[in-house]
């Protein structure tokens, strides 16, 4: 009796260790705040435009990060998170448009402006130069032949002189 | 003299793509600026089709609801004015399941969970999903939840609310307007 006794306190013993062991396992599995947070400053709220998910205090953001924190405890990585956030809301939910489709102009736009700024500069500063180069260039007289005949003339007289 | 004449075309070429580019720019500018001011949608303009993807895994496409009344109510758990209206919505389509008028809810900017949480706390029984994308927001120019869509049997907005209704007796009225449109 005293044996059955013994045999049944260790395995409630036994039982109690593993329950606790398991709990503790269960406990590390879950996200901390930082791990939630790391993902949820990459994303943002549409109901409170500009205002990342890790600093917003509206319900919607609140809901949002558990959803972080549930994906993350099922094993979700950050990309795979930040994919359902976008494939769910849509790009907005992004700091930056993705590089794709008629976002793509986002991108190109800004260098071909600066590109059509700097031709239209540089032709137009070629029309400055023009008449600067004329007004400085040495003026082009053409030679009169009255002229040359007097110094011509000058000219002899000095020698004979 | 061939040089010259080469020198001009590739001239002619470079003012027409510069001139294009400007133009196009200045095009894209005014599309965004007018796209993001035409406020609301207005009644009698076509309403957009759209495909729900329900949260219990169908598929509801709304061109294929074409000569029947559709309501469109746009909500998300976390809104607070949403539940002043999400009892009186299920009471009305209760009323008129039976005579071809089709209730859509669009859930957006929410989470799953919460979702199922607030459709089961207020007994909604007619299809919800979510706006995936955020695409039905924009096709609607939803300016925040909730708002309400009546669609008319010929596709045209016959009704619209924005906020919650106040009474079952306003969803009823928007509705009959619709079904006499």
């Amino acid at each position: 009796m005293r044996k059955r006794i013994l045999a049944g306190l260790l395995a409630f013993l036994i039982l109690m260790m593993l329950q606790s062991t398991l709990a503790v396992g269960a406990q590390e599995e879950q996200p901390t705040d930082d791990e939630v947070n790391a993902i949820a400053k990459k994303l943002y709220c549409p109901v409170c435009e500009n205002t990342p998910l890790d600093v917003c205090g509206t319900q919607a953001c609140i809901d949002w990060r558990a959803e972080i924190r549930l994906k993350l405890s099922e094993g979700w990585s950050e990309d795979q998170i930040i994919q359902y956030f976008v494939e769910q809301h849509g790009a907005q939910v992004l700091p930056e448009p993705p590089a794709e489709g008629f976002n793509l102009l986002v991108y190109i736009l800004p260098v071909a402006i600066f590109l059509v700024g700097v031709w239209i500069l540089v032709k137009a500063s070629r029309t400055w130069r023009k008449p600067a180069e004329e007004q400085f260039a040495a003026p082009q007289v053409e030679r009169d032949p009255y002229m040359e005949r007097m110094e011509e003339q000058l000219r002899r007289r000095q020698e004979d002189a | 003299m061939q040089n010259q004449e080469k020198q001009s075309g590739a001239r002619g070429w470079g003012v027409f793509i510069a001139w294009a580019l400007i133009i196009g720019i200045l095009a894209l500018l005014a599309f965004g600026l007018l796209d993001a001011n035409r406020g609301p949608m207005k009644i009698g303009e076509p309403a957009l089709d759209f495909v729900l993807h329900t949260f219990d895994g169908d598929q509801i496409d709304t061109s294929t609801l074409r000569g029947q009344v559709i309501l469109v109510n746009v909500w998300a758990s976390w809104c607070t004015t949403c539940v002043y209206e999400a009892e009186d919505l299920e009471r009305a389509y209760q009323m008129y399941r039976d005579q071809g008028v089709v209730f859509l809810g669009v859930d957006w900017s929410d989470t799953e969970t919460k979702a199922h949480e607030y459709l089961q706390r207020f007994g909604i029984t007619y299809p919800n999903g979510p706006d995936l994308g955020g695409q039905i927001y924009k096709d609607y120019r939803v300016r925040g939840v909730p708002e309400t869509f009546i669609i008319g049997p010929d596709g045209l907005l016959a009704s619209m609310q924005i906020g919650a209704y106040a009474s079952l007796d306003e969803i009823v009225r928007s509705i009959e307007l619709a079904l006499e449109f």
